[in-house]
């Protein structure tokens, strides 16, 4: 009851990793060509989300 | 459309921040305890409970899991309802969560000091309150994630990001590494063994580094900061790619724990090539935060919330760079095992984790309290007592870890070692002194805090459901064309499974080899498991926390043949469930200590360590020496061996106890031949029999 065995039951397993490297240079490639690319307008929006508070006192503290 | 109206709940918030005071107190009064008791063991006052190997844990447990644990819950109890523009989704689930967390800490604040231990570093908890971690943790991401669905803001902020995948990963990292198998109530062997253990173990420790001290910190920072100096982050781009990248990276960076030891060379070398990787995504971040206070730099000087938080964030950086650096192998030779680790974690403990969390308390209990905060200049004074604090700690330690490791390298003109490992120990106790004082200095800091805070408190009135309006979630579109990123950011769920698929990947590669492999762990024909009287002189062992101050694992050094004997091979450790490498060298390597004394010696010198190694910081064992050996538990011992794989005969679980009986009767008349008289159950004599096993097996295939 090793540990080792139950993943050397598995079928294929070596491909698991290829598959993984793969997901992980497809997926940031992408992403940081989208970073690169997007509107500046929308970034700006979501940049001023913790901000835009309403009624929340922003001033800061002095005793 | 009409807004709607409804309340933050802050009195979740607030008690989550007074549970973060009052957790960094205690954990920081344990830590200079510690601090304190490495120089003067007297300072264990002679019980078991409070014995370095014990207190230590106590220590690192309480500063992470109960100051940074609360000090994330607060952080994110607040955040997450004004950037969703909702309350919390469940008052209830919110207690459930404060009140179980609080209950986990009080159990490992008394678990541990009993000895109630896996022997994992940062994972120490029994398996009982491992579980109680789950439960919790399920709470947390439910109350967390059903606030995200019923949310008012289309878009997730960074922060919320950084939240998700802290949840999703801190959830994985405990599950894999927490895979015991129990014995008893308090007492479970790990899953894995050896090799894999320690690949696992530092796999967890290294990412609890990164998912519990560092992203939900990072969220707060991408927070608090542009809160505090308000304006917006630096660079909104610069923060996706910080996520993403950071993610990613991380989880693949563990084997750098485990430099030069019997570590499969593929496996190291994949941690030392991410490791330096990560400098990358963490400057991004430090610079993001930093450079958000461009042209509010006047503020940093006159507001010390924004000095807290620039220390906080510059500590980031520099324990950043530091991390990838010691990955290299050749610093690691000099690093590891000495006390510049302690100076590194300390960077981002004391800076990082701990400024910043000063910063957000600064920030936010003033606003909870609808009031002013007491004391600027008091604020003010915890900034310097801090820093001043995090120097004098850090530099004496970084000249000690120097210090350490040239002197154990150091050999004289005729080829001998120069200094024995004893005198490399005395040398540094002077800068162990230094240390202290730095930590007292920052102690001091802590305290004129708490009196700020308190007062803050006490002169407002907490706004336990403050007033807020937002409009209602529209039906929301997708435009054509719209890029699929946007369409992640409007989808939690979505962006829990894509985070979860980032560092899976990392986590299959490390492992799924190592599991597979064979040649990977060459196995040692000579190596046999444990006989029963070892294997409960190796629980006493890890009981004691013996871990924390000395290594089983010899590197292929020069100095560390010459001073220990054979370098360690991955198959030695096929039985040792769980690994005992350890991290730390305050005392020597005992991987080899097997037949290089004999039993009355280490009889001495457990009893009183100065008798045989004069000038040495280990303390007395005296309850080992009236304590008697537990025989009852060893039947379930060993059949629970026997499950994870130890090959021993089916059916010895009857024999056991005889067998334990008859070994101790002649460690006893072994003793005897030394004038020592003493009764053959009690645990001293166990743990005498492991030692005399430890590091044996190879000796004998030599012969």
């Amino acid at each position: 009851m090793k540990f080792i065995n139950y993943l050397e039951t598995i079928t294929g397993i070596g491909i698991f990793p290829l598959i993984s490297l793969t997901i992980f240079f497809g997926f940031f490639t992408l992403m940081t060509l989208w970073v690169i690319k997007a509107d500046k307008g929308y970034i700006n929006e979501l940049k001023n989300l913790p901000l835009e508070e309403g009624n929340e006192q922003t001033k800061t503290i002095e005793s | 459309m009409e807004k709607e109206k409804f309340s933050y709940d802050n009195r979740i918030v607030s008690w989550f921040a007074w549970a973060t005071v009052v957790w960094g107190v205690v954990g920081m009064l344990v830590g200079l305890l510690v601090a304190f008791q490495i120089m003067i063991p007297e300072m264990n006052f002679g019980i078991e409970y409070t014995t370095f190997g014990r207190t230590r844990p106590l220590h690192t447990n309480a500063v992470i899991f109960a100051f940074v644990g609360n000090g994330i819950f607060m952080g994110v109890y607040y955040s997450l309802q004004r950037l969703l523009k909702t309350r919390m989704y469940s008052d209830l689930l919110g207690k459930i969560h404060f009140w179980g967390w609080q209950t986990i800490i009080l159990a490992a604040a008394i678990t541990l000091p009993l000895g109630f231990t896996t022997g994992k570093e940062y994972a120490e908890l029994e398996w009982p309150i491992d579980i109680a971690i789950t439960l919790v943790w399920v709470v947390f991401g439910w109350n967390m994630f059903a606030t995200i669905l019923k949310r008012r803001e289309r878009h997730l902020y960074v922060a919320i990001w950084f939240y998700i995948a802290t949840f999703i990963t801190v959830a994985m990292l405990h599950v894999v590494n927490s895979f015991e198998i129990p014995v008893s109530m308090f007492k479970s062997y790990s899953w894995y063994a050896g090799v894999q253990d320690a690949l696992v173990q530092w796999w967890y420790g290294h990412n609890a580094v990164a998912f519990f001290l560092t992203t939900p910190y990072l969220g707060l920072m991408y927070y608090f900061l542009p809160k505090a100096a308000e304006r917006p982050v630096y660079s909104y781009r610069l923060s996706i790619i910080h996520f993403w990248a950071l993610i990613f990276i991380y989880i693949w960076a563990g084997p750098h724990h485990l430099l030069y030891t019997a570590l499969p060379d593929w496996a190291q070398n994949l941690g030392v090539v991410f490791s330096i990787m990560l400098i990358a995504p963490s400057w991004g971040g430090m610079i993001n935060g930093l450079f958000t206070l461009r042209g509010a730099w006047d503020k940093v000087r006159s507001e010390p919330i924004l000095k807290f938080m620039v220390v906080a964030v510059t500590a980031y950086g520099m324990a950043t760079f530091e991390g990838p650096m010691l990955s290299l192998k050749n610093v690691n030779a000099i690093s590891h095992f000495t006390d510049w680790t302690i100076a590194h974690v300390h960077v981002g403990a004391l800076g990082w984790n701990g400024f910043l969390t000063f910063g957000v308390l600064y920030w936010l209990m003033p606003r909870l309290f609808n009031t002013k905060l007491h004391s600027l200049k008091m604020a003010n004074t915890h900034f310097w007592l801090g820093t001043l604090g995090i120097l004098v700690y850090a530099v004496p330690m970084y000249w000690a870890g120097f210090a350490q490791s040239f002197m154990w390298k150091e050999f004289t003109a005729d080829g001998r070692l120069k200094y024995e490992f004893l005198e490399t120990v005395t040398h540094v106790v002077p800068l162990y002194w230094a240390r202290g004082i730095g930590g007292l200095l920052y102690f001091a800091g802590v305290i004129v805090m708490v009196v700020n805070l308190a007062k803050t408190a006490m002169s407002g009135k907490l706004v336990a459901n403050e007033d807020a309006e937002a409009l209602p979630l529209q039906e929301y579109k997708a435009h054509k064309g719209e890029h699929w990123h946007r369409w992640i950011e409007r989808r939690p769920v979505q962006m829990l499974v894509l985070s979860f698929v980032a560092v899976l990947i990392g986590g299959v590669i490390e492992f799924v080899p190592s599991f597979l492999v064979k040649s990977n762990i060459p196995t040692i024909s000579s190596v046999k498991p444990y006989t029963p009287l070892e294997l409960e002189g190796r629980d006493i062992y890890i009981k004691e926390g013996c871990y924390n101050c000395h290594s089983q694992m010899i590197r292929p050094f020069r100095d560390e043949v010459e001073r220990y004997g054979e370098y360690s091979k991955a198959g030695e450790f096929v039985y040792d469930h769980p690994f005992q490498w350890g991290s730390k060298r305050t005392g020597p390597d005992l991987q080899r200590i097997g037949m290089k004394y004999n039993n009355a010696w280490h009889y001495n010198h457990m009893l009183e360590p100065t008798s045989t190694s004069e000038g040495s910081i280990m303390p007395p064992y005296p309850w080992l020496f009236e304590k008697e050996i537990k025989y009852d538990n060893m039947p379930a011992k060993i059949r629970a061996m026997q499950t994870l794989g130890v090959p021993y005969e089916e059916g010895y679980d009857k024999l056991a106890i005889e067998d334990m009986k008859k070994q101790a009767m002649e460690i006893q008349a072994d003793l005897k031949k030394s004038n020592i008289e003493t009764p053959a159950d009690i645990e001293i004599i166990a743990l005498i029999a492991y030692l005399q096993r430890m590091g044996t097996d190879i000796k004998v295939s030599k012969e």
